[in-house]
């Protein structure tokens, strides 16, 4: 990143270093979050292929999806034939129980009306297709995997008139599968019967075992979805990414929704906590009470090595939002708030938490990009980055400590099987952000200054 | 050896159409026969889980894209620019005095009133924010799928920058849905290299000097061949385009000898430059030491010159001396194995010789999206008929330079050394294969699956879409596009640590570690739940 000036100069049309990338990924991941669902992208096929690529390099599992294949008759004359050459073979071939299909800007600009396409398909008995409208000129990653979550509940969720669930959906947002499984262990911990939607614990973090699974065990099925109507209420974790299921269950089945933040660190987690209380009127364990202790006890403990720290943070915004709220509780200053998908929900959301903290001179931006946040620190500096892997190309040139955290990580492992959520969640957080500035203290001391107890 | 009946029963799966289609593109290499054919390069198949990318991939993210010192705008929605930022291990330094934009991703992040409005007054403002804020020499613009759609011109608003701004600014419509793979791509790339950058800028040249064609520096690779080429006294005018420039790409036309690496990717420019500036073209293998030899002792011979050929033997006895030892040791940890090779449209063929060096025998070797030459060899490419998705991909006509055009050879010379050398000559990855050996044009998601289930390679060498499927297996993948974030794998050095990464991959020990003990020994010495 040597070419970024320190100048800044004003840019309107000119994204560099995207903060985000397109919808259908977004949708793809989401997809993977049902059992034995193969997600389809109706575009050309470039697209299926990089957003395959990338998800894998992420979570370092196998990701699969099939594409419609566009040519460029097809996209003068629509890709309803593209379609129904796919399904054919796609049930055939690859026999999965959902085909959760996503587009792109190319059948998106030629109005390919999915829906009655797929309504006039001969689908096989017993087997299910989803689809969602999932334009890359509009949003971001996170505003796809919103309209597929929307669309999964729009085309399946019921209401049985006569049932009474006592089950919660929670909708997890664009998290980690660690991180699902944190919530779930949570909500588990305190009695209460849920059902997570989409679900990608045990199908992106699958274990290996001598033999291949197309679809793995993991993923919401179908019938629950479908009984996601008859739930009790609604938890929607990350409003950007998961408000919009929630609403649409609450117009279509009458379930209730509450949106709260991704919980990451001490406040957020016991909001959806004290929520889970007030929905169920179940106790709280000890167990969450003691993990909660502990957390607090660290943050106390170590309370010395974040102080008055200058912290640059980039990334989704329902995660970013969340990490802003977290790195104010352990003392530090957030000096630059980025995330590269669009929404003024996300400035109303941070001025709000900062204006609770007291803290002011923050700069705070939605659709920006890491050349402006570069140019930023070029020009005024801070201790620390969290954020994806593309803020290591800021980190090597101003020499600035980096945590990694959100998407993608693509250049370290284990990320996406452990959690940054929940009390647990936060104790890793503090010991990587605590790991990675004690390290540049010991690295900058001279011989007589190291510190052996810090 | 291969059952016959495996490909049979592995079509059985398909719906009729899609059975007929794929049945033409698997053979089986069956030298008896006297000319095998392959289908190559048409449609995919809808929902078939091909490997393949598109157009924009094989443009701007296979030969565009490496050029450092230009900035590479792509004109569509955010997608198509972040997933080729850093993908694609491309790997470049900047020139003396030079810019490198390469750990950059430029995009116009088409929103939609662009795509109801137009886009060509945003690509606008954003050459005038790139010349602005970076102050580049050169400038180029790729097209995404909504661009054809919406009739954005982007060759006028290049045309209009350039001569506002005064730097090249180049524009390729590279549209996704082009064509029918990332293959497309490279041949609107190369159109527009000939026409509007190769030749505008005159340099001297030595005697041996060389362009290196369709050689993309993955991993350093090309930094390897440089160093090889120097040490023995070659001039590189160009490299296309791995750590390229876009100032040596425009003198290109002064070099003596064009190396053609990756044909499928480079070689509509090859046989430009040959008809319109007389440079002939070599087929050379930079991949495994015997063929890096004999690719460096036809440079030499091609050159005719006692001391260049006496040079070359002794840098080839200096470098050969010192991977000896290692690669003997890496040999007696790979050999006796098999591999199965699924890549682009140029290394499931290169690589071969490699692998066979440390033990290791192809079973298997697959394409994405080559053509039939790169198959058959380019004698079949009279016989190539266009399909309707071709013909959008327009051939452009070059003719002799007449100022410029210079015979590097006689033509009795030129004749001679056709029968000793790959002059303007490829003769496929069929050739090289031994008989009942599989080959595949396409490979497919469930195709790869029942393939490694049925062939049990020791190494699949493929990409990252279907390395994790072939681990869950237990079988070893190595990424031969990315190299897995090693390399360079090319020349001398670049062959040691393959064998180096190979025989770490086949003999790590977590493969015994797949099966739980408790799945081997089911034993049980203690009472159960108390009863007795």
């Amino acid at each position: 990143m040597s070419e970024t000036p320190r100048e800044l100069s004003e840019r309107k049309a000119l994204v560099v270093n995207p903060a985000k990338t397109c919808q259908p990924i977004g949708a793809m991941y989401a997809a993977l979050g049902i059992n034995k669902c193969l997600p389809h992208s109706h575009g050309s096929q470039g697209c299926c292929s990089y957003h395959r690529m990338h998800l894998t390099r992420h979570f370092r599992d196998p990701i699969v999806a099939s594409t419609s294949s566009f040519t460029e008759g097809a996209s003068v004359f629509g890709g309803r034939s593209n379609l129904n050459t796919a399904m054919k073979n796609v049930f055939k071939v690859y026999n999965p129980d959902v085909v959760a299909i996503n587009t792109t800007c190319l059948s998106e600009t030629i109005g390919d009306d999915v829906g009655s396409m797929v309504a006039g398909m001969d689908i096989p008995e017993g087997k299910t297709i989803i689809h969602a409208s999932t334009p890359s000129y509009v949003g971001s990653h996170i505003t796809g995997y919103s309209n597929m979550v929307q669309a999964m509940i729009k085309q399946l969720a019921q209401k049985d008139e006569d049932s009474n669930s006592e089950k919660i959906n929670i909708i997890p947002g664009f998290i980690d599968p660690g991180d699902i499984r944190e919530i779930k262990r949570i909500s588990n911990l305190m009695g209460i019967p849920f059902t997570m939607l989409p679900d990608t614990s045990g199908v992106v973090d699958s274990p290996i075992t001598g033999k291949y699974e197309m679809y793995p065990k993991g993923g919401t099925t179908v019938e629950e979805i479908k009984a996601t109507g008859n739930a009790k209420a609604t938890i929607a974790l990350g409003s950007f990414a998961s408000k919009e299921g929630a609403f649409e269950l609450e117009r279509q089945c009458d379930v209730k929704p509450y949106v709260l933040k991704t919980p990451i660190g001490v406040k957020a987690t016991d909001e959806l906590i004290m929520q889970l209380v007030k929905i169920t009127g179940e106790e709280v364990p000890y167990a969450l009470e003691e993990e909660r202790g502990q957390l607090v006890d660290i943050m106390t403990d170590t309370h010395f090595h974040f102080h008055g720290k200058k912290v640059a943070v980039f990334g989704d915004p329902d995660l970013v939002i969340a990490m802003t709220e977290f790195v104010l509780s352990l003392g530090m200053k957030p000096s630059y708030i980025v995330t590269g998908t669009p929404g003024k929900e996300f400035n109303q959301e941070i001025d709000a938490i900062l204006e609770d903290a007291g803290v002011e001179d923050v700069k705070v931006k939605s659709g920006g990009d890491l050349l402006e946040l570069h140019q930023w620190i070029k020009n005024d500096p801070v201790d620390l980055i969290l954020g994806n892997t593309y803020g290591k190309y800021i980190a090597k040139e101003e020499d600035i400590p980096l945590v990694r955290f959100g998407f993608p990580i693509l250049d370290r492992s284990v990320q996406s099987y452990l959690p940054i959520v929940g009390y647990r969640g936060a104790m890793r957080l503090i010991e990587k952000i605590s790991g990675v500035l004690l390290d540049r203290a010991d690295r900058d001391s001279s011989e007589e200054e190291l510190e052996l107890v810090m | 050896m291969i059952d016959k009946n495996l490909l049979d029963n592995l079509l059985d799966v398909y719906p009729g159409k899609s059975m007929k289609n794929r049945k033409e593109h698997i053979m089986i290499k069956d030298s008896s026969q006297e000319k095998q054919h392959i289908k190559a390069n048409t449609r995919t198949i809808p929902g078939i889980m091909t490997n393949r990318g598109c157009a924009y991939a094989g443009c701007k993210g296979v030969v565009v894209g490496p050029i450092k010192d230009m900035i590479h705008i792509v004109h569509g929605p955010i997608g198509c620019s972040y997933y080729a930022w850093g993908t694609r291990r491309n790997k470049a330094r900047a020139d003396k005095g030079g810019k490198n934009f390469i750990n950059y991703s430029f995009s116009t992040d088409m929103q939609d009133p662009d795509i109801v409005f137009g886009g060509e007054k945003k690509l606008k403002q954003a050459i005038k924010e790139a010349v602005e804020t970076f102050d580049p020499e050169a400038i180029s613009i790729s097209a995404t799928c909504p661009v054809g759609l919406i009739g954005d011109d982007i060759n006028a608003v290049a045309k209009e920058a350039q001569k506002e701004y005064g730097i090249p600014v180049l524009a390729f419509s590279c549209e996704g849905y082009k064509g029918v793979s990332q293959s497309a791509g490279h041949h609107i790339a190369n159109n527009k290299f000939m026409s509007e950058l190769i030749g505008n800028r005159e340099r001297e040249v030595k005697k041996y000097s060389v362009n290196i064609l369709g050689e993309y520096n993955i991993g350093g690779d090309a930094w390897e061949i440089d160093r090889i080429f120097e040490k023995i006294g070659y001039e590189i005018v160009s490299t296309m385009t791995g750590d390229g420039s876009f100032k040596d790409i425009q003198a290109a036309h002064e070099a003596n000898l064009n190396l053609v690496m990756c044909h499928r990717s480079i070689n509509y420019i090859a046989e430009m430059f040959e008809e319109k500036y007389g440079i002939p073209w070599l087929k050379v293998n930079f991949i495994g030491p015997k063929a890096m030899v004999k690719t460096l002792r036809n440079m030499a011979k091609y050159f005719d010159d006692e001391e260049l050929i006496q040079r070359t033997e002794e840098v080839i006895a200096e470098e050969l001396a010192e991977i000896e030892e290692p690669l003997a040791r890496y040999r007696k940890l790979c050999e006796g194995n098999t591999a199965f090779l699924f890549v682009g449209g140029s290394r499931a063929h290169h690589y071969q010789n490699l692998f066979k060096e440390i033990g290791i025998e192809p079973v298997l070797a697959a394409y994405e999206f080559a053509h039939r030459d790169d198959f058959e060899g380019r004698e079949i490419i009279p016989e190539i008929e266009k399909t309707a998705d071709d013909r959008n991909i327009p051939d452009l006509e070059v003719s002799k330079d007449e100022a410029r055009y210079r015979l590097r050879l006689s033509k009795e010379r030129y004749e001679r050394l056709k029968e000793e050398m790959p002059l303007a000559e490829y003769e496929g990855l069929i050739a090289d294969m031994e008989d009942g050996k599989i080959i595949i044009d396409d490979l497919n998601h469930y195709e790869t699956e029942v393939l490694l289930k049925a062939l049990k390679p020791a190494v699949f060498g493929s990409g990252i879409k279907d390395k994790y499927v072939a681990q869950k297996m237990g079988v070893f993948s190595k990424q031969l596009h990315s190299y897995d974030y090693s390399g360079p794998y090319a020349g001398f050095k670049g062959a040691v640590n393959f064998a180096r990464d190979i025989s770490a991959g086949i003999n790590t020990p977590t493969w015994n570690y797949i099966t739980a003990p408790w799945k081997n020994e089911p034993e049980i010495e203690a009472e159960l739940g108390g009863a007795s």
